[in-house]
Order: structure tokens, then C-alpha cells, then sequence
């Protein structure tokens, strides 16, 4: 068999009925913002590794007839791969995704905006407020591209969630604070300043107007 | 002294962030807990960051991050250890320590956790202290188990 060995390999793959190019090694999400097809997100960050918390970005997908839901931020591409970014059942998971999520954050725009769009109820679940939904966007920022680890997830479990770490944050945060902006319901900012507020108060500059 | 014991542990893995979970087991055997000041010796001995130490820290049920009793007593609240009357001898060992589940008491004599099967199933219901099963465990019996640890 002749063996062509180009350093990328060109791949052709179905998405909602496009024919997109994509290069071997990237995701399906990534081919199909390239073509401009919109997949919803919360973990995902072009400047981070994909993480797959979130679930949201799942899809369906068909290889060789058959037909599996998977994480488009994860799933590499393939030739042939036929892809539906909608359908009943991606909606449905995506709806279930965001009214488990809605319990945590009710108030979030990010996901009242995705609710509407799904039409997601907000109150089908008991209420839980943690206000955060664990999309890990500030500890793998802070991690990936500040390397400072100021924040991180402790516990396990549905105990589990993200704490600054005072030793850290003391030092750190104040000049950055790029992850408030990141998160999806504002608790980033939060959990900083209530560390702040008990760990090492007195930093609060003035206010100026 | 105690700090000298971590400084030797830290000094066999120094610089290996994948001892973390080797070291802080170590540790935790050493002092029966994991002081603020050992995780912090333990990121920087280590190369890892210390959010990273406290994730695993407080990730498993191993690590404790508050002082434990000379003594661990873990009563089995498994199926078959409950179905055998598992949930009496809790409550007598809570009655007798003083203690609810993830408890120590003051004197730092007993800590007291629960397992949801700790794998004697055959045995049960079971204690299980420092290490050390007993099987067949009653209410009435347990009290004299307990008594042998001070």
C-alpha cells in the first residue's frame, strides 16, 4: 500500500451536514467553531487544555453506523465522522445538563441565557446555592497560563469544591484577578474575597471613583 | 523531634512531586495528622504547589487535616455488618467514647470513624482498632476491647 506521510493529515468530516476540514489530533469542537458552527460551553477556554466538566458540549456522533453522545471538547476527529451539534436527544442532555446545574447557580446569565435556549426549567431540582459548578476555568487558569496555583479543588465528591489558598492568594491575586472574569457565576470572585476577608484582611485598596 | 521525623521523610523524596500521596502517607502514620506546616514543607520539599498538596490532603479519608486520637477505632456500617446489628454496636461505642463518627475526644485517646464495609464480612460486625479486627463484636463485649487501648 503506498504510504503517504504528510506532517498533518487532512481530514473531511460531516457536521450537521457540512463538510469540514480539520487536521488529525484536533477536537471536534475546535472543527466546528472553524467552520462556524456554535457549540455551547462552560469549562471550555481556547488558551487551556479541554477539561470535560461541563458535559455541555456533548454531541452526537456516527461512525460506521452507529450512533454514541460524547464530549465534543474531548473527541478527536475522525474521517467519515458524521456529527449532529442538535438533535432531540443532544438538546434533551443539554437541557438536564443545565436544570442540574441551575440548582447550583440559579442566578448565573451564562446559564439563564443557555436555559432559555434549551428550554431549561430552573427549578426542576431542589436548590443547592454552592454557586459554583465546578467547571475548574480558575484553577486551571491560574495553573495553565499564571502557573501561580493561587486556587484549587479540595474534598471530594458532592463536598467538593474550589478554595483559594491563603498562602498563595495573599501574594498573588490582588495584582491579577483574571479569573473573576471566567466564571460563569461570579463565585470565583467570591471565594477570593471571603479568603481575603478572613485570611489576610487590610488589603482592600481605597476606593477611588 | 516530630519535625525532624518529616524532615527525614521529606529528605527521601525531595524534589519528586510524584512521592505526594508516598510522602503524606508517611506523615500522617508519623503524627496521626497532617499539620498546616507539614503541607506546606511538603509543596516546597516536593516542587508541587501547595493548592495541589491540599487537594489530595483533603481528597482522601487517609489524611487527616485535624490531630486524631492515639487511637483509630473504625466500626464496619456495611450491609452485612448492619444486618448483624452493626448499628447497636455503634451506638455503644458512641455511648462508651463519648464520640460521634469523626470525632476525637480531648484526651486524644480514640478517634472514631465509620466504614461503610471494611471487608470481613464473614467476620461481622466488626471493629476494627488500630489496625487490629475484631470479630463478632457485640455491644456488650465491645467494652472490654476498648479498655486494652489507653
Amino acid at each position: 500500500m503506498k504510504r503517504e506521510s504528510p506532517p498533518v493529515a487532512e481530514i473531511v468530516l460531516q457536521i450537521d451536514g457540512k463538510a469540514v476540514k480539520a487536521t488529525e489530533g484536533m477536537t471536534v469542537l475546535q472543527a466546528a467553531s472553524s467552520a462556524t458552527i456554535s457549540i455551547p460551553t462552560l469549562c471550555h477556554h481556547e488558551k487551556l487544555e479541554p477539561y470535560g466538566a461541563c458535559r455541555l458540549c456533548m454531541v452526537e456522533v456516527e461512525a460506521r453506523g452507529r450512533k454514541s453522545y460524547v464530549v465534543s471538547c474531548l473527541y478527536p476527529v475522525a474521517r467519515d465522522l458524521i456529527v449532529r451539534t442538535r438533535s432531540d436527544k443532544v438538546d434533551k442532555i443539554r437541557r438536564v445538563i443545565l436544570e442540574e446545574l441551575l440548582a447550583h447557580a440559579p442566578h448565573s446569565p451564562e446559564l439563564m441565557r443557555l436555559a432559555q435556549e434549551y428550554g431549561a426549567d430552573k427549578d426542576r431540582f431542589e436548590k443547592e446555592s454552592s454557586f459554583c459548578i465546578l467547571c475548574g476555568l480558575c484553577v486551571r487558569y491560574c495553573a495553565e497560563i499564571k502557573g501561580k496555583n493561587a486556587v484549587g479543588f479540595v474534598d471530594h465528591g458532592a463536598r467538593r469544591k474550589i478554595r483559594f489558598v491563603p498562602e498563595i492568594a495573599s501574594n498573588e491575586c490582588w495584582d491579577c484577578q483574571e479569573c473573576f472574569a471566567l466564571c460563569p457565576t461570579s463565585f470565583a470572585q467570591a471565594a477570593y474575597f471571603l479568603t481575603e476577608a478572613l485570611a489576610f484582611p487590610g488589603r482592600r485598596k481605597a476606593w477611588t471613583p | 523531634m516530630c519535625s525532624d521525623k518529616i524532615d527525614q521523610i521529606l529528605a527521601r523524596h525531595r524534589g519528586k512531586p510524584g512521592a505526594l500521596i508516598r510522602v503524606l502517607i508517611e506523615i500522617q502514620h508519623e503524627k496521626r495528622w497532617l499539620p498546616k506546616e507539614a503541607l506546606a514543607k511538603v509543596a516546597q520539599a516536593l516542587e508541587v504547589p501547595l493548592s495541589r498538596v491540599t487537594q489530595i490532603a483533603t481528597f482522601y479519608k487517609t489524611f487527616s487535616l485535624k490531630p486524631k486520637g492515639r487511637h483509630e477505632v473504625h466500626v464496619c456500617t456495611g450491609s452485612s455488618c448492619h444486618v448483624r446489628g452493626a448499628a447497636r454496636l455503634l451506638a455503644e461505642v458512641q455511648r462508651m467514647t463519648g464520640l460521634k463518627p469523626g470525632e476525637t475526644d480531648s484526651e486524644s485517646r480514640f478517634s472514631l470513624e465509620t466504614g461503610s464495609c471494611l471487608g470481613s464480612c464473614s467476620l461481622g460486625p466488626e471493629i476494627i482498632v488500630d489496625g487490629t479486627h475484631h470479630a463478632r463484636m457485640t455491644p456488650a463485649k465491645v467494652e472490654g476491647v476498648l479498655k486494652r487501648y489507653s
